[in-house]
């Protein structure tokens, strides 16, 4: 399988400000990327490079196989894009920037044009300085889908769009993947991300600091068990990779490495299981993993404490849903 | 959770306080703070403009004892100055009666120095007002305690706070100079004269920011209120009184600063100031934030072909500008073709001014005259010239750049697009203003050919037009934070290829402008030299600048 895009050691700054900071990143052909990351993280900045928009100050990015800032108006034939913060025209009507934003892409299916204003509920009449936030990015969303490109750069693309929409943004995503077309896609809504792509990198201070799918991830980090037994567990204290032990009226609660699951699992059965609840990190709780240490670097060994941190995590996942 | 099911009894304690009792609040309510924000946003701006206002005028003043210092000098530059042409570009011919330095100052500079207050009053009202709305600022602001009318009276007493500054600083900076002739009455005359042409358009400026819902629509119409009042005194200058009555510029020359000074003619001012700022309130009052007075129209669901191309989509974006000034640019050519037969006449009445002519190797008054009239069309041309070619750093940082340079347009046409659209807009509207000149010149002195010559003579300084461009474009491609300057191209062609003759500046400081080197067509004959050798300067200028803009990071902040 080859790369729609190929990412190492990118490096660019704005003044003193290191927006990226040895970024790599792989997407492959056919596959939706979720490109996670806190506001500032160097999100937005990577897609603008990966769009010729900006310059790398080191670094390669290969795009589609070539290169984004000498062969920019090649690639962008092949290529749409949404930005994250779209301005429209004042003067001019959602309809006529759909239109002008495509056709200079390079053609527009006319049918699949009406089709998407169609199911975003669009009115195309309306000038652009009357469009809500959420109107105008659907203009750009609009304009990104109706056109045949092998790749798509989304940045933030459904920021200020109700949950209706959200829902028609993940069918059409859906069927831009079924019909192989690459998409990246960068977000902060963790439930868009576990429920659209195929593999997630975290971005971080201008690097990205995971990488995989998210299997991948959720092996890396650590799985909560809860269980009720028959006899107090023995030994559970005692091995590596289980933290946050806690035992009251005989529950049995805490966090266990990805690789060390098989031994907990063991000395519980040992202990006669009454019941077992075990859940796998959710998005939320490797994203804190990575982000939740304003304090500590982010392999710090309590770390454990914020991936247990299940009241702050479930209520994240709760915001974003 | 909590929070929202508590019951807001404290503030309510609170409430009761009554210097922050909600019933008391009015619809100026916050205009204070508002105020101090204003003036806090233009801590830069407004001093810049007032400075150089002061500080131009009182070095115009400190220059004439040295340049008229006999009464001999001072009589030459009364008859220099009597033409009806001269009359048209600098004020009403009483002035003459005493010329003293005192009458000169506020002779050939009240009408320019009072048209830029305007300008900058204009350009502070829309600033804090419509274009707050435009961009959705207005609309966080007025969500808390702010009145209706908060945003309007700050932005207005900023207005009048400035131009009072600038009144106080004219009248010290003149009274205290100690020219003969320039006392202190009459110079704090001279300053509140400025500051009632200020306050007339801040008003003007207040009125037309209710009626459409952008910023620049807002600042272009108080702009041609602001045109037709000039013309309205030049016309009344030379000719019907009654028409400079019609004018605040004219009300302000009317008060014949430092010859009667009458303050009377102020109060002209202050009237419609103040019925502008009534009708501005009442206006605001019938229309919704953001809204203009006519609700929003739909529009076409689709793009034209037309619009999808580069050039003609740049075509979209500019012609509201264009058009605007196409217009003004040809009404001022009219205007000034108007009083071009007027100045054939005086050849005859003015022995003085044949040996001025001399010294312009031939060349008639009408021609002279006609030479300079292009300058002043030039220049405003050049004004053009620079918002034009300064639309693509508006455009990138407004963000509206970054979709379409991540579509297949490359960056060199999209830029080209827009440099296209200012040069020939640019020669367009010069043209323009000489075809005007020349069709009411020819009505009036009964010689067709000068139709014809003059639209020539216009577009001879098209190649410094184009230079202007291309300097913008280099600043943009290399510097885009530094685009601004090239307003130095318009303001320096105003001030040493205009100003320069009457403030006696050196010959060679015209060199140091593009517009300098243009023949002065029809008092001079056509030299093709410099005509090329300015549209060369101008292409490497465009390549150069092409070239930066395909080598930088695009700017989104």
């Amino acid at each position: 399988m080859t790369n729609a895009i190929s990412v190492s050691g990118l490096v660019k700054s704005f003044g003193r400000t290191r927006a990226l900071d040895g970024l790599d990143l792989t997407v492959a052909d056919g596959e939706v990327h979720g490109f996670l990351g806190p506001n500032g993280a160097g999100k937005s900045t990577t897609l603008r490079v990966l769009l010729g928009l900006l310059r790398a100050d080191s670094g390669t990015a290969r795009l589609l196989g070539r290169d984004p800032w000498r062969d920019a108006v090649a690639l962008h034939r092949r290529l749409a894009y949404v930005p994250g913060d779209v301005e429209l025209w004042p003067n001019l009507t959602g309809g006529e920037a759909v239109d002008l934003l495509a056709r200079l892409r390079g053609g527009l299916d006319r049918r699949r044009r009406d089709a998407l204003i169609e199911r975003f509920d669009l009115d195309p009449t309306k000038k652009g300085r009357s469009y809500s936030k959420g109107n105008r990015q659907k203009v750009a969303i609009v304009a990104a889908l109706a056109s045949d490109a092998e790749l798509l750069l989304l940045d933030e693309p459904t920021a200020g769009l109700d949950p209706l929409m959200e829902v028609v943004f993940q069918d059409v995503i859906g069927e831009a993947k079924a019909a192989g077309r690459t998409v990246l896609l960068s977000s902060h809504i963790l439930a868009q991300v576990e429920k659209l792509c195929d593999r997630v990198s975290i971005v971080r201070l201008g690097r990205v600091v995971q990488s995989g799918s998210l299997t991948e991830l959720r092996h890396l980090t650590r799985t909560t068990v809860e269980a009720e037994t028959e006899r107090p567990v023995a030994g559970l204290d005692a091995l590596d990779g289980v933290h946050d032990l806690r035992t009251e009226n005989g529950r049995v609660h805490c966090a266990v490495d990805g690789a060390r699951l098989d031994d907990v699992v063991r000395l519980l059965a040992g202990a006669g299981v009454r019941s077992l609840v075990s859940h796998p990190p959710t998005l939320e709780e490797l994203m804190l993993r990575h982000y939740g240490d304003a304090t500590g670097g982010p392999d710090a060994p309590d770390a454990t404490g914020r991936t247990d941190g299940g009241d702050g995590g479930d209520g994240a996942a709760e915001a974003a849903r | 959770m909590n929070a929202a099911t508590t019951p807001p009894a404290p503030a309510r304690a609170s409430d009761r306080d009554p210097g922050r009792d909600p019933d008391r609040a009015g619809p100026l309510t916050g205009t204070g703070t508002l105020l101090r924000f204003a003036l806090r946003r233009d801590r830069v701006r407004l001093p810049v403009w007032i400075v150089a206002l002061v500080l131009g005028t009182s070095t115009t003043a400190g220059s004439f004892p040295d340049l008229y210092a006999t009464a001999e000098a001072r009589q030459s530059a009364r008859q220099a100055n009597s033409s009806p042409a001269a009359l048209a570009m600098s004020g009403p011919e009483h002035f003459l009666s005493d010329y003293t330095y005192g009458a000169m100052l506020a002779h050939q500079m009240l009408g320019f120095t009072g048209v830029l207050v305007a300008l900058f009053s204009i350009l502070t009202v829309t600033r804090h007002t419509r274009a707050e709305e435009e961009t959705g600022r207005a609309e966080l602001v007025r969500s808390a305690v702010v009145g209706r009318y908060a945003p309007l009276a700050a932005a207005l007493s900023t207005a009048v706070l400035a131009n009072v500054v600038l009144a106080l600083g004219l009248a010290v900076a003149l009274g205290g100079a100690g020219i003969p002739d320039i006392g202190w009455g009459g110079s704090l005359l001279y300053g509140s004269a400025h500051a009632a042409v200020g306050l007339v358009f801040a008003a003007v400026a207040a009125v037309t920011a209710q009626i459409t819902p952008h910023a620049r629509g807002a600042s272009g119409m108080a702009f041609a209120v602001l045109g037709l009042a000039y013309i309205l005194r030049a016309a009344g200058d030379v000719g019907t009184d009654a028409l400079s009555w019609l004018s605040p510029i004219g009300w302000a020359q009317r008060t014949y600063v430092y010859v009667d000074d009458r303050w009377w003619p102020l109060l002209l001012c202050l009237a419609a100031a103040v019925a502008a700022t009534v009708l501005a309130v009442r206006l605001a009052a019938r229309r919704d934030l953001g809204a203009g007075l006519r609700p929003a129209r739909g529009g076409p669901a689709r793009a034209g072909g037309a619009l999808t191309h580069p050039v003609g989509f740049a075509w979209r974006l500019h012609r509201g500008l264009l058009f605007g000034f196409a217009v003004a640019l040809f009404v001022l050519g009219v205007a000034y073709g108007s009083v071009l037969g007027d100045a054939e006449e005086m050849v005859g009445d003015v022995a003085a001014l044949e040996d001025a002519l001399a010294a312009l190797g031939g060349a008639s008054v009408a021609e002279s005259f006609a030479a300079m009239v292009m300058i002043v069309l030039a220049v405003v041309a050049a004004v053009y010239a620079v918002l034009a070619a300064a639309r693509p750093r508006a455009e990138e940082t407004g963000r509206r750049a970054e979709p379409l340079l991540a579509t297949a347009l490359s960056r060199r046409r999209w830029m080209g697009s827009h440099l296209a659209v200012a040069l020939l807009g640019s020669t367009a509207v010069m043209a323009l203003s000489g075809l005007g000149f020349g069709a009411l010149g020819a009505a009036t002195t009964g010689d067709a050919a000068l139709v014809p010559e003059l639209t020539a003579a216009a577009l001879a300084y098209a190649p410094a037009l184009w230079v202007t461009v291309g300097v913008a474009a280099v600043l943009y491609g290399w510097l885009p934070r530094a685009t601004a300057l090239a307003w130095a191209l318009p303001l320096g062609a105003f001030v040493v290829d205009y100003l320069g003759p009457i403030l006696r500046l050196p010959e060679w400081t015209t060199r140091l402008s593009p517009f300098g080197h243009v023949p002065r067509l029809p008092a001079e004959s056509v030299a093709w030299t410099p005509l090329l050798v300015l549209t060369l300067v101008a292409a490497a200028l465009l390549a150069v600048g092409l070239a930066g803009f395909r080598r930088r990071d695009l700017e989104m902040t």
